[in-house]
């Protein structure tokens, strides 16, 4: 990913804090956050929202090639993680013995560098998730 | 609506071209089409162009008008199509339209990827734009990532196994032999896929669709006027897209595409077809995850078979229903703004009986089911004798 310094600054909220959005009118949470509700569309009434921050894998791969940016890191976990809320997140799976990584697990939303643009570029950083 | 027909297709060689350029391989493709049809440049009235990557792939946009330039076709309008690696097959439906609509009479709908002048981690990072950006390659997912966890959950719900998969590939290989356009020509083991090395698991290297440089085109004629131009014109009876969420995780479930099974109830309504009637389908099989979960969605094995029908060589050339006769995304090739119009193309030769050694046997109906992204876009089509 190349120039990706709008998209990083700008998301920071949600690839921080896991901030999504919630719809009153359905009651449906959702992220990342959405400006318009998908069942309610002009019904809807959209907040913002603070999303569960542990939930359960509901699937995972080990990744052995990686796309550019990711190179050094081969191989690592991409994870979809099920929050109680019923949203789902896709996410690396970090600091997590192998072993351990199974669909059920329970794991919870760390804090951690995703990419770097370079020596000289900027750095992202949002969640991961590792495993309890 | 009037009805559509194909009445001519061109392909070129799928593989890696790296002697031949973007303009070369859709001129090459185009040409064919143009004489197999059996009509002039001059009778083609608009163009409709598939390509998901070019301004990545080779640094081109507005492929619309060099098709046109380059085909000699000027001022005839020409259109690129976009749905990544579903654009062939929504340019074909764009083209199908446009002719259906009683606008033109005469249409020529190409697909092309021109994948590596660029090297194969920027192909895969281009590819990755078909899903979601911001939140799943942003995250580091790839396309073969995605792909993995709709595996993952297919044999944990179902029990499918890694040796299943890899049948498919097995397949898909042995028919790309007897297919002169396929990029593999070449027969491959389970144990041979087994052995090939996890790319994301649980998808290894023979799991997963290549890299490819190639180019499609079909004539399309409205049915009244294409025995005119065609003896054996080939009706497509039905056209239909449906879409789904773009970021995989947002699906209510990751061992069916939504898309997929949507756009099939309407396709098999339109065509007056159940999934029976169906001889042979080309499905989307970008990797063998995606042929198993296609072959349960379009109803031709129940939900969770898709994998043991593989294996048990039910989808292999006249078997209950022929998968794949081309050799597939994984033996063709998969060029993905070509895949959509190449599957038409397979659709029509065999309709025609031209398919040689890899031909179905009495084959009345065929489908073609194009995937753009993990799910987020599908087209189905369905084709006969006129």
């Amino acid at each position: 990913m190349k120039n990706a310094t709008p998209l990083i600054w700008r998301n920071s909220a949600d690839r921080y804090h896991l901030m999504g959005s919630h719809c009153a009118t359905c009651n449906t949470d959702y992220f990342p956050e959405r400006v318009v509700c998908p069942k309610c569309r002009r019904k809807g009434k959209i907040d913002a929202k603070q999303m569960p921050t542990e939930g359960k894998i509901y699937s995972f791969t080990e990744v052995h090639a990686a796309p550019t940016g990711f190179e050094h890191e081969t191989p690592y976990y991409i994870a979809i993680i099920e929050l109680p809320n019923g949203v789902k997140v896709l996410t690396q799976l970090v600091d997590s013995p192998d072993e351990k990584i199974k669909i059920g697990a329970q794991a919870k939303m760390c804090f951690r560098r995703i990419f770097e643009e370079g020596e000289e570029g900027i750095i992202a950083y949002g969640f991961k998730f590792k495993v309890v | 609506m009037r009805s559509v027909s194909i009445i001519g297709v061109g392909l070129t060689k799928f593989g890696e071209h790296w002697e031949t350029s973007f303009r070369e391989l859709i001129s090459e493709a185009a040409g064919r089409a143009i004489a197999d049809a059996k009509i002039e440049g001059k009778d083609v009235q608009a163009i409709f162009g598939g390509c998901m990557a070019s301004g990545r792939l080779i640094g081109q946009e507005h492929i619309g008008a060099l098709i046109a330039d380059q085909l000699g076709m000027n001022p005839v309008p020409s259109t690129r199509v976009e749905a990544a690696c579903a654009s062939g097959g929504v340019a074909l439906r764009a083209g199908i339209m446009a002719v259906a609509s009683g606008t033109y009479d005469v249409v020529a709908v190409g697909g092309i990827e021109k994948m590596t002048e660029v090297s194969t981690e920027e192909a895969a990072t281009a590819l990755g734009g078909a899903g979601d950006q911001e939140w799943e390659l942003f995250n580091g997912a790839t396309f073969p990532a995605l792909y993995a966890l709709m595996a993952r959950r297919h044999m944990l719900e179902y029990g499918t196994t890694e040796e299943q998969l890899a049948a498919c590939a097995v397949k898909n290989h042995k028919n790309a032999v007897n297919n002169e356009y396929a990029q593999f020509r070449k027969e491959i083991t389970v144990e041979d896929v087994m052995d090939s090395g996890y790319i994301a698991t649980p998808l290894k290297l023979l799991d997963c669709s290549p890299i490819t440089d190639g180019a499609a085109t079909v004539i399309l004629c409205s049915s009244d006027k294409a025995k005119k131009f065609c003896e054996t014109p080939v009706e497509i009876i039905s056209s239909v897209q449906a879409s789904d969420s773009l970021a995989l995780c947002q699906r209510q479930t990751l061992t069916a595409m939504r898309a997929t099974q949507e756009a099939a109830k309407l396709a098999y309504a339109q065509a007056k077809i159940t999934p029976k009637d169906v001889d042979f389908a080309e499905v989307h099989d970008c990797f063998t995850i995606a042929e198993v979960l296609a072959t349960e969605d379009l109803g031709f094995f129940p939900k969770g078979k898709g994998g043991k029908a593989a294996q048990d060589g039910e989808t292999a050339l006249n078997a209950k229903v022929s998968i794949n006769t081309s050799g597939g995304l994984k033996g063709k090739g998969h060029p993905v703004g070509a895949t959509g119009v190449a599957q038409a193309a397979e659709a029509t030769l065999q309709l025609q009986q031209r398919a040689g050694k890899r031909q179905v046997s009495d084959a009345e109906i065929g489908l073609t089911h194009n995937v753009g992204g993990s799910g987020a876009t599908c087209t189905i089509h369905v084709y006969k004798r006129l």
